[in-house]
């Protein structure tokens, strides 16, 4: 319908539509929205898979996550070189998984790399006071924060090792009721 | 002996995991992209991989690939790796199986594009959109319950227009005059003045449209004029008293499933929720921002929310620590003034509900007397009911929130005490009214000529104290943002005293105007048997109530302070529907079963009771279908239906507790899993003889024993041996 699109091969739009949960035309959507960061650097070629970063201050400067607290880490935790630089594939894929149509284990994967600020594969006392800090913008006492922290770690904590391992973490996100809710974006 | 070897000394004389948990494959499946540090690492670890590493990775492999491409948190190039992998795969298969494969794979295609659409095609997609990046997704599931009603009401009204009102309206012969015979069955002398005048006045149009009364009274709206004998079609002959009381239990029925269908998914979320361990803390910081949340407004409510819930949080340990403190003579001081303060609150509904039989009773006493005395009053006496209840529902739930805070509960508790209050007051208040009227017509079999209009056609009164109910909820609802929330908004922004700013906007409370909605629905619920254009009425009250809501959320409102929960909310909204639904079930039950239709209107005139209809129906059926039938409604169907039910529910139950068990046994194992991690990484680590490093104490010693290791650790001692190297240079860290 419509003139056909330059922007992708077929093949490459139907290898979009397998390894994501959007469609064609999502795709493109996304494409455009890409663009639209840096027109001067994103090609509107994608036929021959140019080679394009697009910087972390371009894209957490976008309106869906413009009042994210966790725009950096959700970022950095998508891109392969771990600084936030993100390429059109790694772009779609962090949507693809923010969308409504992403199942719960697929989210949690992720919810617990961004909230790993230390990245050490546990969230330890710190990566919770960092995060609730990040949420709260540092309105609660030192005292409340390592309260919060406490409980926080001696509701999830199954193994007793003060920290939560994904084991524990995915554990807790199957009894938290908002995760699946609150954990998208609409794009 | 005891230290905690997890961790040592790496290269650059870091802390490192130990390189062991890297191999684990729990870690693997969470490995960060690196692309040229995974290429490193693969070359590096070939050398590495062990054979029991290797059946390791092949064992993923096959366990990934049962799960779509999509689902798996793979970089995009590996997961187009993947699907090149598998379409290569898929070549060698036998061609039926490729066959069948690219066939499932078209059919989800296929899905996926018309769920697309579909969703695309929902109502108010922009503005639900809209609402949930400014306010996040407890203001948004009120807005989505209102569209649930918009949809469910225009199902049911197409429900009654099909069988009810079509019919009669293609009627191929139509006997207008012999519909509505009021004078049937009248032993009084004078009859009531219906008779139309040859110049109408104005107001008394208005007045009519507002009380349903007058020139409404003939038209489809009301029940009076649906007519008792049978619509000849050239093929069949349709009985429209069997299609009314069908059509009525059918829509009720409707509303059932679609309520619990849609509650059932909440349902299953809300029994996976422990009861006992209550995440609150976790599920604050974990999944308590929206992320949906674009305006920057928005972002700073959201975390004045979240601030003031984790307080509020923090003021529950200590008042629950407060409580458990209490002494004996506090607790029999608490609860004395408890039973106190619950004996006025039942006196405060008591006062109420004769209020409002009063009111009912007045009401319908002064339409009795025929004397027009002036437009503005005798549309207060027409509305005196309805002014009534709205009064009592608008001052109850301020006296309960003054009163919860004498009893001393605790803040959770409090907000669902104050809820259940609200909600038992706003519903019985319909049934206060539906009793004044009953016992008004109880009075018509000593007395026909009192109340005449009643007694002639009390179906049709019914169904216009409903449609007045609903006419007037609509005009209050609009009055209410127009009067008062818009002045209290100009107020608070152009007065500069500080009482304004203090008194501030106003509160978009979600639980009351949830209530509102419901009561609204359990009346249209009513009404529809008497009124069967009433769900029609209601579609178009909920689609304006939708745009003056949000409206006043954009305009005039500030979301709660206390906000309510997106998950919690979804139960609880359809919780409160499904009790309406039960009470709205209860006076239609009465009236088909047990009250004498009128006779001189609408479609039961002939028969003692509504419900006779379906047995007359019944009896001139062919001889098998009434066997059938009679078979159905037989005592022994009923008790052999009942006895298998209770087996099916005894069976379910003692299966979810099967499963509770397994959980909670898992749940153990998993936490010895971990200790058994450890102790297994600490003997290794010892073995290696790394240097090691002491870490934060552990809670737990690891002394346990874990017998079922012993014998497979010693037979993979070598394979120990051969695992123990240097570091990788940088699996994980930069």
């Amino acid at each position: 319908m419509g003139n056909k699109q330059t922007i992708f091969t077929d093949e490459q739009l139907d290898a979009y539509q397998d390894c994501t949960f959007f469609t064609r035309k999502e795709i493109l959507r996304l494409h455009s929205r890409y663009h639209e960061l840096a027109p001067h650097l994103v090609p509107m070629d994608y036929t021959n898979e140019p080679d394009c970063k697009l910087p972390l201050a371009l894209i957490v400067d976008m309106p869906e996550l413009k009042e994210n607290p966790f725009r950096n880490r959700i970022v950095e935790s998508f891109s392969e070189d771990g600084m936030g630089n993100l390429s059109f594939n790694e772009f779609v894929d962090m949507f693809s998984v923010l969308s409504e149509m992403a199942p719960r284990e697929l989210k949690a994967i992720y919810a617990f790399k961004i909230y790993d600020y230390n990245v050490d594969n546990y969230l330890c006392k710190e990566d919770l006071e960092k995060t609730l800090n990040k949420l709260t913008k540092e309105e609660l006492t030192p005292e409340e924060v390592e309260l919060v922290c406490e409980k926080a770690i001696e509701e999830a904590d199954l193994d007793g090792d003060n920290k939560l391992s994904y084991a524990d973490f995915e554990n807790m996100i199957t009894r938290a009721p908002d995760f699946l809710s609150t954990f998208h974006i609409r794009i | 002996m005891e230290d905690d070897s997890v961790f040592f000394i790496g290269d650059r004389g870091r802390i490192t995991n130990n390189p062991l948990l890297d191999q684990l494959p729990s870690y693997q499946s969470l490995l960060y992209r690196r692309k040229s540090s995974s290429i490193k690492s693969k070359g590096s670890s070939k050398g590495r991989m062990s054979i029991s590493g290797r059946l390791n990775t092949e064992r993923r492999k096959s366990q990934m690939e049962q799960r779509a491409i999509k689902e798996l948190p793979l970089p995009m190039a590996e997961k187009r790796i993947h699907k090149d992998q598998r379409t290569e795969e898929r070549k060698y298969l036998i061609s039926c199986r490729q066959w069948k494969a690219g066939a499932r794979r078209y059919m989800k295609r296929l899905t996926d594009d018309a769920h697309t659409f579909l969703s695309s095609m929902k109502l108010w997609r922009s503005d639900i959109h809209q609402i949930e990046g400014m306010f996040g997704t407890g203001i948004l599931s009120y807005f989505s319950f209102l569209r649930f009603l918009v949809a469910l009401n225009l199902i049911i009204f197409l429900v009654m227009f099909c069988f009810v009102m079509l019919p009669m309206i293609i009627d191929p012969n139509p006997r207008r005059n012999v519909t509505y015979n009021e004078h049937q069955g009248n032993v009084c002398g004078t009859y009531p003045s219906i008779t139309r005048k040859i110049l109408i006045n104005y107001h008394e149009h208005i007045l009519d449209l507002l009380s349903g009364e007058g020139i409404l009274e003939r038209t489809y709206l009301l029940y009076g004029f649906y007519k008792s004998d049978e619509i000849r079609f050239p093929m069949f002959t349709y009985k429209l008293p069997l299609a009314y009381l069908l059509a009525t239990l059918g829509y009720l029925l409707l509303s059932l499933l679609w309520i619990v269908k849609r509650s059932a998914e909440g349902f299953k979320r809300h029994l996976i929720k422990d009861e006992d361990r209550f995440q609150s803390f976790c599920n604050k910081i974990f999944a308590g921002w929206d992320f949906c949340i674009t305006s920057e407004s928005a972002a700073k409510q959201k975390r004045n929310s979240l601030l003031y819930e984790l307080k509020t949080d923090l003021e529950d340990e200590r008042i629950k620590q407060k409580m458990a403190d209490r002494t004996r003579k506090d607790k029999c001081r608490i609860y004395f003034l408890r039973v106190i303060l619950n004996m006025f609150v039942i006196g405060v509904l008591a006062v109420c509900f004769f209020c409002i039989y009063a009111a009912t009773t007045f009401s319908q006493k002064a339409e009795n007397r025929n004397k027009k005395v002036n437009f503005i009053v005798d549309l207060i006496h027409e509305y005196l009911p309805s002014i009534v209840i709205t009064l009592a529902n608008f001052i109850t739930p301020l006296l309960f929130s003054v009163i919860i805070n004498f009893e001393d509960y605790s803040p959770a508790f409090e907000i669902r005490f104050t809820l259940m209050r609200c909600v038992f007051m706003r519903l019985t208040s319909i049934a206060v009214l539906l009793f004044s009227l009953w016992s008004q017509l109880k009075q018509c079999g000593t007395d026909p000529c009192g109340n005449q209009k009643l007694c002639s056609c009390w179906e049709t009164r019914v169904g216009q104290e409903m449609y007045k109910l609903t006419i007037f909820d609509f005009i209050i609802i609009l009055s209410v943002t127009l009067f008062v929330e818009f002045p209290r908004k100009m107020l608070v922004h152009f007065c500069k005293c500080p009482l304004a700013k203090m008194w501030g906007l106003q509160e978009f409370s979600i639980p009351q105007n949830v209530l509102e909605i419901v009561y609204g629905q359990t009346i249209c619920w009513i009404g529809t048997f008497y009124c069967p254009m009433l769900p029609a009425i209601c579609t178009i009250k909920y689609f304006c109530i939708f745009y003056i809501k949000k409206l006043s959320l954009i305009k005039n409102c500030r979301p709660a302070t206390r906000p309510f929960r997106a998950s919690s909310s979804h139960f609880f909204f359809l919780g409160v529907l499904l009790i309406g639904l039960i009470l709205a079930c209860l006076p239609i039950s009465i009236s088909l079963a047990q009250l004498k239709p009128s006779q001189a209107c609408g479609p039961f005139s002939n028969y003692n009771t509504s419900w006779e209809a379906l047995p007359a129906a019944v009896e001139a059926l062919p001889q098998n279908a009434k066997n059938f039938i009679n078979l159905l409604g037989s005592e022994t169907f009923a008790v052999s239906f009942f006895v298998v039910t209770c087996l099916a529910m005894f069976y379910v139950i003692a299966l979810a507790g099967a499963h509770k068990k397994v959980i909670n046994q898992l749940r153990e194992k998993l936490v010895m899993e971990g200790q058994d991690k450890r102790f297994l990484i600490q003997k290794l680590c010892q073995a290696q003889n790394v240097p090691v490093v002491k870490s934060t104490p552990r809670l737990h010693s690891p002394s346990r024993r874990s017998p079922s290791y012993h014998t497979s650790f010693s037979s993979n001692y070598n394979d120990a041996v051969v695992l123990a190297h240097s570091p990788p240079r940088s699996s994980t860290h930069v």
